[in-house]
C-alpha cells in the first residue's frame, strides 16, 4: 500500500506554523558561544559512543532485533495497548488514556489535585515537555520541581531544552555556575565551575523536595505489555527518587513506548545506554510493575498519550519514526545539529529524529521546513540503535511538503519558480534529445558566468543555488559526445 | 476516559489498514542473533571483567575470601567514617561487622534513612559485561529506598552471582517480576551526571560512593540460594546462571584491588 499523500494536523497548544528552520538556524549560527558548546559536547560523545559500541561484537544483531521488536509492536499496537492495560491493572495500577496534550495534562492535574498536593517532583520526560505539563499544572496552582540536573538548569534559566538527552547542552559550566549563583540559595559564595561542585548544589537544593514529595511524575522509556512493567533509564538517581519515594506515582507515556515481553529489555538495555550517554550501562535503571508489596508508591497511574502518534502510525513510510527510543545518537552525529543546536528546530524533538517526527506529529503545514534541515548524509541512520531510515523518511516528507504546498498554496504556489523549474528539468531529463539540446544551449549561455572553471554566481531566481556553493560549468564536450566521436568508424582505428 | 480509550484504539486500527487482518504479532519476524551467554569466558574471567567494569565507573571493588568479609566491611566503614548503616532485615549474620551500628529496615521513614551514614546490602545478581548490580527488592537487596537515600552504598556480591551478559541477568529476575512484582533496579557505579558539557561526573542524588565487596567463590559456608531464601520466586530463570556455574572453579583471593582512576 502506498503512503498517504497528506497528513492530518495534530492537536497542539501553540497554534500557527512554526518559525521556518532556515531563519532559526541563521540566528543560531551567529551565536559563537553556542556553536562552541554544542561542537565540543557532540564531539566528545561521538568518540565515546564509537568506542563502547565497538566493544560489542553483536551490535548489528542487537540493532536489528531492536528494530524488529518495534515493528512487531507498531503493526499490532492496538492489541499490545490492551494487553498492557490489563497487565498494569492486574499489578495494582491504574491506566488512563489521553487523545491529546490537553487531555493528558488534565488527567495528571486531576490526579495531583485529588491528593491535595501543591508540589510534585518530576523526572525528565520529553513526552511531558511535548504536552507542556508543567505550564498546565502551574495554571492549576501546582508547582512541578524538575529534578534532572539539566532540566533544573533549563527551569531556573527559564530556557527551553535543546537536546533530547542533555537538554542544557547549549550551556557551558561557566554559564551554569552564574545561573546557580543567581537563583539558588544553596550556592556558596565561592562556588567553582567544576561540574562536581555544581552537581553538589543541585543535590542539596532538591533533597528536601524528594524526601517530602507526596506525588512523583515520570515519563517512561519502556513499558512491557506482558507484565505491565514500566521503566525509567537515568543517571543521577532523581528517577529512582521520583519513582520510589512518593506515595503516588504518575507516569506519562507515549503509546509507542511499548515492548511486548519482559525478555525484550535484554536488547534495549544494551543499545540505549551505549547510544545515548556512551556508557556500557547508565548508572540507574528502574523497572517497576504496578504497585510492589511493601515497597515504594502505594498508588500507580499510567497515562497513555496519543497526541499525534496515530498520525505517524498511519504513514507507512514514516511509521518507523515511532521506533525511536530517544537515545539522541542521531543528534550527536548530525552535521546540521552540530552547527545549529537544538533550538533552531523549534521542537522538543530536535535533530534528525525531530526533523521527521515533528512534521508528522504536528502536521506538515506547521513544520514543513524541518525535513529540509538535513544534508541527507546518512550518519543518523548508521548510528540509530533501532535502524530508523531517517534519510528515507526525510525525502518522503519533502515530497509530501511539496505536494501540500502545491495543493494549499493555490495558483501562486503551482506557478512558483522552484516548481516550474523542476517541471522543466523533468522534461529535459526525460528525453535524450532535449537533454543534449539543453547542454548545447547552456554551453552558449554560460560564458559570461564561468570564471576559472567554476560558476560562482547565477543570475536572478537561480542565485539561491550558488549562495552556498560553486557550480561547475557545462564542459566543452560531454561524455556522450566523446563516446560517439570515438566510436565513429575511422576515428580511433 | 473510556471515550479516549475507544477513540485512540479506533485511530490505531484506522492507521494500520495496511496490516493484513489475519497477521499475528509473531508473524513479524524478530531475529535474535545477539549473544545470550558467553560460552568462551571462564568463571574467573567473568568475575575479573565484572570488577574491571565496576572500577571503570569510579566505584571501588574489594575482593575478599568469605571468612574475611565482615572484617573487610568493618574496615571500609571505619575508613569511610560510617558509624551507622541501614541493612535489610534478612542480611546474613556472617556479613555483619563488629563495632558498627546496624539498623534493620523495618519500613523506616525516609527522613531516618537520610540520617544514616550508609547502607549495607547484597544483590540479586551482577553483570560482568556492564559492571552492573541487580537489586530485586528481595531479602538481600532490601527495599528500594534503603539503597538510594544514604550517601554510601556497600554492596556484597558473591562471585557466583556474577553473570556474563545482560540477557542472562534479565532472564534471571524474570521470575521475581512475574511472581511477586519485584521492583528491579540496575545499578552501574555511583550516581552520576553527564549534563554539564556531556562530561561524566559522579555524585548527584543517589549514593555518591559505591563499594562493591566481592566474595570469592568457594569460601562461603552454608550459602543460601537467594531465590529460595526470598521464598517467592521461581527457579526457571536460573538456567543461564547454571550453565556458567558449571565451569567455575574455586579461587579465593584474599586481597583488595587497588582503586584505579578511570579516564
Amino acid at each position: 500500500m502506498s503512503a498517504p499523500t497528506s497528513l492530518p494536523v495534530a492537536g497542539s497548544r501553540t497554534p500557527g506554523p512554526r518559525e521556518p528552520f532556515p531563519d532559526a538556524a541563521r540566528r543560531a549560527l551567529a551565536d559563537e558561544q553556542l556553536r562552541h558548546n554544542i561542537g565540543h559536547a557532540t564531539k566528545t560523545i561521538r568518540e565515546k559512543r564509537a568506542r563502547v559500541v565497538g566493544e560489542l561484537p553483536d551490535w548489528e544483531a542487537l540493532r536489528e532485533a531492536g528494530r524488529a521488536i518495534k515493528e512487531r509492536v507498531l503493526r499490532h499496537l492496538d492489541d499490545y495497548l490492551v494487553e498492557l492495560e490489563t497487565s498494569v491493572q492486574r499489578a495494582g495500577g491504574h491506566v488512563h488514556w489521553a487523545r491529546d496534550a490537553d487531555e493528558a495534562n488534565r488527567v495528571v492535574g486531576d490526579l495531583v489535585a485529588a491528593h491535595g498536593a501543591e508540589e510534585v517532583v518530576k523526572v525528565k520526560s520529553i513526552t511531558t515537555e511535548e504536552t507542556q505539563l508543567n505550564e498546565a499544572l502551574a495554571e492549576r496552582g501546582i508547582h512541578c520541581w524538575e529534578t534532572d540536573l539539566a532540566q533544573l538548569i533549563i527551569q531556573l534559566g527559564e530556557d527551553s531544552p535543546s537536546h533530547i538527552l542533555v537538554p542544557a547542552i547549549h550551556r557551558n559550566r561557566a554559564e551554569i555556575r552564574e545561573l546557580f549563583m543567581r537563583t539558588l540559595d544553596e550556592a556558596p559564595d565561592d562556588l567553582s565551575d567544576d561540574p562536581r561542585a555544581l552537581a553538589e548544589v543541585a543535590r542539596r537544593h532538591l533533597r528536601r523536595k524528594f524526601l517530602a514529595a507526596k506525588v512523583g511524575i515520570s515519563g517512561a522509556n519502556f513499558a512491557v505489555a506482558e507484565t505491565g512493567t514500566v521503566s525509567v533509564v537515568e543517571s543521577e538517581g532523581n528517577g529512582r527518587m521520583c519513582t520510589s519515594l512518593p506515595e503516588v506515582l504518575i507516569s506519562v507515556m507515549g503509546i509507542e513506548k511499548l515492548i511486548p515481553r519482559w525478555q525484550d529489555f535484554e536488547v534495549y538495555l544494551q543499545t540505549l545506554p551505549r547510544s545515548s550517554t556512551a556508557e556500557r550501562m547508565n548508572p540507574y535503571t528502574s523497572l517497576w510493575t504496578g504497585v510492589a508489596p511493601e515497597d515504594g508508591p502505594r498508588e500507580f497511574h499510567l497515562v497513555l498519550v496519543d497526541n499525534g502518534r496515530t498520525n505517524v502510525l498511519a504513514d507507512v513510510v514514516g511509521r518507523q519514526a515511532l521506533n525511536c527510543i530517544r537515545c539522541s545518537a542521531c543528534l550527536n552525529v548530525c552535521p546540521v545539529y552540530e552547527r545549529t543546536g537544538g533550538h533552531a528546530y523549534g521542537s522538543v524533538y530536535p535533530g534528525p529524529i525531530g526533523a521527521i517526527l515533528t512534521p508528522m506529529l504536528e502536521g506538515i503545514d506547521r513544520a514543513g521546513s524541518l525535513p529540509y534541515a538535513s544534508s541527507l548524509c546518512g550518519a543518523c541512520y548508521a548510528v540509530c540503535p533501532v535502524k530508523i531510515d531517517i534519510p528515507r523518511v526525510l525525502v518522503h516528507l519533502r515530497h509530501l511538503e511539496v505536494e501540500h504546498t502545491a495543493r494549499e498554496g493555490g495558483l501562486r504556489a503551482r506557478l512558483g519558480p522552484e516548481r516550474v523549474a523542476m517541471r522543466v528539468m523533468a522534461g529535459v531529463f526525460g528525453s535524450r534529445r532535449r537533454y543534449e539540446a539543453a547542454q548545447r544551449a547552456a554551453r552558449l549561455g554560460q560564458w559570461p558566468l564561468a570564471h576559472g572553471g567554476r560558476i560562482q554566481r547565477l543570475p536572478g531566481m537561480l542565485a539561491g543555488w550558488t549562495t552556498m556553493r560553486d557550480l561547475r560549468p557545462v564542459p566543452a564536450e560531454s561524455f556522450r559526445e566523446w563516446w560517439r566521436r570515438r566510436s565513429e568508424p575511422g576515428e580511433d582505428g | 476516559m473510556s471515550d479516549a480509550r475507544a477513540e485512540i484504539l479506533r485511530r490505531v486500527r484506522a492507521a494500520l489498514v495496511d496490516v493484513p487482518a489475519g497477521e499475528d504479532p509473531e508473524d513479524v519476524a524478530v531475529a535474535r542473533g545477539y549473544r545470550t551467554r558467553d560460552a568462551e569466558a571462564s568463571r574467573e574471567e567473568i568475575v575479573d571483567r565484572f570488577c574491571a567494569m565496576v572500577e571503570d565507573y569510579n566505584a571501588r571493588v574489594h575482593r575478599v575470601a568469605a571468612p574475611d568479609l565482615a572484617d573487610t566491611i568493618g574496615r571500609l566503614c571505619r575508613e569511610g567514617r560510617l558509624r551507622q548503616l541501614v541493612v535489610p532485615p534478612a542480611l546474613p549474620e556472617q556479613w555483619r561487622p563488629d563495632g558498627i551500628e546496624l539498623v534493620e529496615d523495618h519500613d523506616l521513614e525516609v527522613s531516618r534513612l537520610d540520617g544514616m551514614d550508609g547502607v549495607l546490602s547484597g544483590c540479586a545478581s551482577a553483570i560482568a559485561q556492564t559492571g552492573t548490580i541487580v537489586l530485586d527488592g528481595g531479602a538481600r537487596s532490601g527495599r528500594r529506598a534503603i539503597t538510594l537515600v544514604p550517601d554510601h552504598h556497600l554492596c556484597v556480591v558473591e562471585a557466583e552471582q556474577v553473570l556474563a551478559l545482560v540477557p542472562e541477568a534479565i532472564a534471571r529476575v524474570a521470575g521475581a517480576v512475574r511472581e511477586r512484582r519485584a521492583p528491579i533496579t540496575l545499578v552501574s557505579g555511583p550516581s552520576a551526571t553527564s549534563d554539564i558539557e556531556l562530561d561524566r561526573v559522579e555524585g548527584v542524588h543517589g549514593p555518591r560512593v559505591l563499594d562493591i565487596v566481592l566474595v570469592e567463590r568457594g569460601a562461603t559456608e552454608g550459602r543460601v540460594d537467594v531465590d529460595r531464601e526470598v521464598g517467592r520466586t521461581g527457579s526457571s530463570a536460573a538456567d543461564a546462571h547454571g550453565a556458567l556455574e558449571n565451569s567455575c572453579r574455586s579461587r579465593p583471593v584474599p586481597f583488595d584491588v587497588e582503586v584505579r582512576e578511570s579516564t
